[in-house]
């Protein structure tokens, strides 16, 4: 706001301006904890890519098979698209300035990010379901 | 989006130059902004090469030095002139700091830029415009917040709880980190800022404070306080050696704390 704009607002009205949203301290915890959850979970994704692309395709087919597998890169999936998807939420708040164009992105974001999630999800339900075909 | 480069009428431009006086024995050049937004003309760098041998070792000296001898239109802000009142933060070759504390010979590089604290309006030449920063302040409601009646003597504090406001209120509000936070450069229409936070901080864990609940209400926003990234360029240039970014931490931590 410059000054023209802010017009007859007292200082201490644009100080205050909408007042406090009472929330934002639900995506700090979901931010560390996902953070956190992603740290052996990326240890481990990595250490498992690296063997299963040793291994070639049968191998990975038959890799993902495991439950266990499975459910760790499904978690490893969605723990890093919800951590990603707060990670850009913060970048754009800080650099996208207005209403639309904001909400807009944060809505890009939100979709982009649900989009991955899923569908990274059913490969990995349909590869351990179902097999290969 | 975020403005990189700036408006075209705030471009600084090269200004004049005023050489040393004959015969002076030691001389330094600073680079000093020159704006008077009620003229046309763009903001400007002045260059002066001045005889330090003339003036105080710190660079408030030199800067009423100029303004005695030299050139009497450079406007600038002082008052206690030993790191108590903050009205001499300014930026010192790029860094935020306070004239009267910081001895020009320890800025590192050749010429010397002076130029008023970052991302705020100019009143003129070294001022800037604290108006919104100063409302921040106030809108934190820096004072003691009671329910129960006040008692007949003072409101007591132990020593321990006391100490506890150790390294927040030293703070003389200078504005040197807030200004140098890129944060508050970016949103700091929203964002309360470091200094204004440190202050926060020092009211939420006052002992004798009855509203602790109220005001973590007030800042749990996600610009108001969560714009900090710790980044810690305030912790760096607090001229008092205080670190609002630690005092941001704790807010945070006061506030998971209430919903766990
Ligand atoms: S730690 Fe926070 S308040 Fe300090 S400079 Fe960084 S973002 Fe700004
Ligand atoms: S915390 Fe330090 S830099 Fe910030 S306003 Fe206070 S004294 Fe100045
Ligand atoms: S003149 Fe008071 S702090 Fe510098």
């Amino acid at each position: 706001m410059t000054a023209s704009s802010a017009g007859f607002r007292t200082p201490l009205s644009r100080a205050r301006g909408l007042g406090s949203a009472r929330h934002g301290v639900g995506h700090f915890i979901a931010d560390r904890v996902t953070g956190l959850a992603l740290i052996p979970l990326s240890i481990w994704a990595a250490y498992a890519g690296l063997k299963v692309a040793a291994g070639g395709y049968v191998v990975a087919v038959e890799w993902l098979a495991r439950p266990l597998n499975a459910v760790l890169l499904g978690l490893f999936v969605v723990a890093g698209f919800v951590h990603l998807r707060l990670a850009i939420q913060v970048v754009i708040e800080d650099y996208i300035e207005g209403f639309v164009a904001k909400s807009a992105a944060l809505i890009a974001n939100y979709f982009v990010c649900v989009l991955g999630a899923a569908l990274g999800v059913f490969a990995i339900l349909k590869v351990a379901l179902l097999g290969a075909f | 989006m975020v403005q990189l480069a700036l408006p075209k009428n705030s471009r600084v431009g090269k200004g004049r130059h005023y050489p040393a006086p004959k015969g002076a024995k030691r001389v330094k050049t600073f680079r000093i902004y020159r704006y008077d937004p009620e003229g046309s003309d763009n903001p400007r760098w002045d260059t002066y090469d001045v005889d330090v041998g003339a003036c105080g070792p710190m660079l408030l000296d030199v800067l009423i030095h100029i303004k005695n001898t030299v050139d009497p239109t450079l406007t600038f802000r002082r008052s206690c002139r030993e790191g108590v009142c903050g009205s001499c933060a300014m930026n010192v070759g790029g860094r935020n700091t306070l004239a009267c504390t910081c001895g020009w010979e320890d800025v590192p590089g050749g010429a010397i830029q002076v130029s008023p604290l970052p991302s705020q309006p100019v009143v003129k030449d070294l001022v800037p415009d604290l108006t919104l920063f100063y409302a921040q302040y106030a809108s934190i409601e820096p004072w003691l917040h009671t329910e129960t009646p006040q008692p007949q003597t003072e409101w007591k504090q132990s020593i321990e709880d006391r100490a506890k406001l150790d390294g927040l209120y030293e703070c003389i509000l200078c504005a040197c980190c807030s200004t140098s936070c890129p944060s508050y450069w970016w949103n700091g229409e929203k964002y309360l800022g470091p200094a204004t936070l440190l202050h926060a901080y020092r009211w939420l864990i006052d002992s004798r404070d009855e509203a602790t609940g109220e005001r973590l209400d007030a800042l749990e926003d996600p610009f108001k306080l969560y714009r900090c990234h710790t980044i810690m360029n305030c912790a760096q240039v607090c001229p008092k050696g205080l670190n609002p970014a630690k005092a941001i931490a704790e807010v945070k931590k006061l506030m998971v704390e209430r919903v766990v």
